[in-house]
């Protein structure tokens, strides 16, 4: 069908779109690196091209500006744009439910709370490469995780709404607690406030070694199940009869989202709108068939986060905004031009 | 073609029990309607028939096999099922949703074979749809959208069609041809039909065999004039009727 083809045309745009983003990510910053040396020393990176690549002639400062802080930097918001954008999609497919997004069951405010009190109890250690803040995120969210699932579970059946009512329930109670903390501890306001509004600054390459690969395990998961979530479109008791068990798979996606969620969140703190907008921005453009759905919204994901990062860390160079500024400050006015334009297309 | 039947099936929600003792045979190739009044157990013994739900004891069996021991996977490809209200979340193209039909057939990442293609063109001209196949779903009026769906079943090339009330919230133009298109269906196909139905009169007009439940039981079943007659609304539905012969094609018919 003409759709259909449009759309692998679009998948082929949007990887070599990506490649492009990740090549001008590189060259902009406070210290601007020429094109030919960025590009070469990406590829330096890549294996088999890498032996044709020759960087001995570039400034050593210009290799540790690239590999140590903005390679990093870029992989962190590939990986965290693609499992919020992906989680997105599975979780507005699977809570058949267009509000949906990543933290709708409390992974944020989980992330949140453990993230504050390891800030105001002062803890500092570094655990496989991740420090004390990314660790207490990582189990405030994957607690928060099991709480809610267990409420909404009766028997062994649970319910979307008490699903989704749980969720909100439980966010509410731990942003209060997280309120309660920065009033008893107003000295520490500023270092909370800014790790909830999401920041990719203090990134490192061990960081991205330790979530890397339950983050791909996971989008791999939201691939393989593409054509599941089509036939959940129809409707639950469709599906079944249709041969999917539905129990199960919502069970395996909604374990495989949160997962993917939860490490994002714990080395970049809470970056919102990404999942919520990337997954009806692209239903928008190619349709809710998530066998185009799932990998244009993990590739716009990426894009999307690569350059409000950029932008984020070279508009008020020396100084940084958190990325959650900007994902909202560039995606809302898009998004509303979606929609405008949607409708208009379905009044005409 | 697939014979279905219940053995003595017992169903309750919580401490209710809304099935009792139901032991019923669909027999092959036929079109059976399942007549009663609202909370009959209609719908739950359709959702049993289709493994949506489990019995408390006993079990259903297709061709004397329990459906218990076949995953539903296997199940999609021998039974479809025309939900009562199929609501679809987004906005999928008619051809889509037909498509998806194929799924229980098609492994996992494989592409649509001709013999996909050339099907669902097949069952979306026989249900009248191939029309509209690139309008969205929602653009669809109740009457177009519930051939869609019935399309979709077919893609599945299920020996066993059951359907929840198909015509309940569509105009009697609409009803018709629905009806129509159903009873076609069992001919041509020599399909396996169930369809729980309001209208006693499409009862006695279009099926080969009518189910009569009340309060979780099966009152009395057997052929349709057998079934729909003046005692025995009165006695389940609780309002005098009169059957008479339609006075031109001279089918009988319920007046009320």
């Amino acid at each position: 069908m003409q759709r259909n083809k449009k759309n692998n045309l679009m998948i082929l745009v949007m990887i070599g779109l990506l490649f492009l983003t990740i090549v001008i990510a590189c060259v902009i910053g406070s210290e601007p690196i020429p094109l030919t040396q960025s590009i070469r020393l990406l590829l330096n990176k890549i294996p088999l091209i890498n032996h044709f690549i020759n960087i001995e002639d570039i400034d050593i400062k210009i290799q540790n500006i690239i590999y140590i802080v903005r390679i990093p930097r870029i992989l962190g918001a590939m990986l965290i744009g693609m499992a919020l954008a992906g989680s997105g999609v599975v979780f507005q497919g699977v809570l058949r439910n267009p509000l949906a997004e990543p933290y709708i069951l409390g992974i944020s405010s989980g992330a949140a709370l453990g993230a504050t009190v390891t800030i105001v109890t002062g803890i500092s250690f570094t655990f496989m490469g991740l420090t004390s803040i990314s660790i207490g995120a990582f189990i405030g969210a994957l607690l928060t995780m099991v709480v809610v699932y267990n409420i909404a579970r009766v028997g062994l059946k649970t319910s979307i709404t008490t699903l989704l009512l749980s969720g909100i329930a439980v966010s509410f109670l731990l942003q209060s607690l997280v309120s309660l903390m920065i009033s008893l501890n107003r000295d520490q306001v500023e270092k909370i406030i800014f790790w909830t509004m999401g920041s990719l600054s203090s990134i490192k390459m061990s960081h991205i070694e330790v979530v890397y690969i339950p983050i791909i395990i996971s989008l791999l998961i939201f691939l393989f199940f593409s054509r599941d979530l089509n036939v959940m479109l129809l409707g639950e008791e469709s599906a079944t009869s249709m041969g999917i068990d539905v129990i199960i798979l919502r069970k395996i996606l909604l374990v495989a989202a949160s997962v993917a969620t939860a490490f994002s969140v714990s080395i970049s703190g809470i970056i919102g709108f990404v999942g919520l907008i990337i997954p009806h921005s692209m239903r928008l453009i190619v349709g809710p068939n998530h066998k185009y759905l799932t990998p244009t919204s993990l590739l716009a994901g990426a894009i999307f986060l690569i350059v409000s990062d950029t932008i984020a860390r070279t508009i008020i160079a020396p100084g940084q905004l958190p990325i959650g500024v900007i994902t909202a400050v560039i995606g809302a006015p898009y998004f509303i031009f979606l929609l405008y334009k949607n409708t208009s297309i379905s009044r005409g | 073609m697939s014979r279905i039947h219940a053995n003595q099936v017992n169903f309750s929600y919580d401490q209710k029990q809304i099935l009792h003792n139901i032991s019923l045979e669909m027999k092959a190739g036929k079109f059976t309607g399942i007549i009663g009044p609202n909370g009959s157990g209609k719908t739950t013994f359709a959702k049993l028939m289709s493994k949506l739900l489990k019995p408390d004891s006993s079990s259903v069996y297709i061709n004397n096999e329990d459906i218990n021991d076949v995953k539903i996977s296997d199940l999609a490809k021998v039974m479809a099922m025309v939900p009562q209200a199929s609501q679809i979340t987004y906005d999928l193209t008619v051809y889509e949703v037909v498509m998806l039909g194929r799924t229980p057939h098609m492994k996992r990442f494989q592409r649509e074979s001709d013999y996909d293609l050339n099907l669902v063109k097949e069952v979306m001209m026989e249900t009248d749809t191939w029309q509209y196949k690139d309008r969205m779903i929602h653009q669809l009026s109740g009457g177009e959208r519930q051939r869609v769906i019935i399309a979709r079943a077919l893609a599945q090339e299920p020996e066993i069609l059951i359907l929840d009330e198909p015509v309940t919230y569509l105009d009697i133009h609409h009803q018709l041809q629905v009806m129509s298109l159903i009873k076609k269906l069992s001919k041509t196909r020599n399909m396996t039909i169930i369809t729980i139905l309001h209208d006693l009169n499409y009862a006695l007009k279009y099926c080969d065999h009518v189910i009569l439940l009340s309060e979780g039981r099966v009152f009395k079943h057997g052929e349709p004039q057998e079934v729909v007659t003046k005692n025995h609304i009165k006695s389940v539905y609780n309002i005098d009727v009169s059957i008479m012969d339609h006075p031109i094609t001279k089918h009988p018919m319920v007046v009320f």
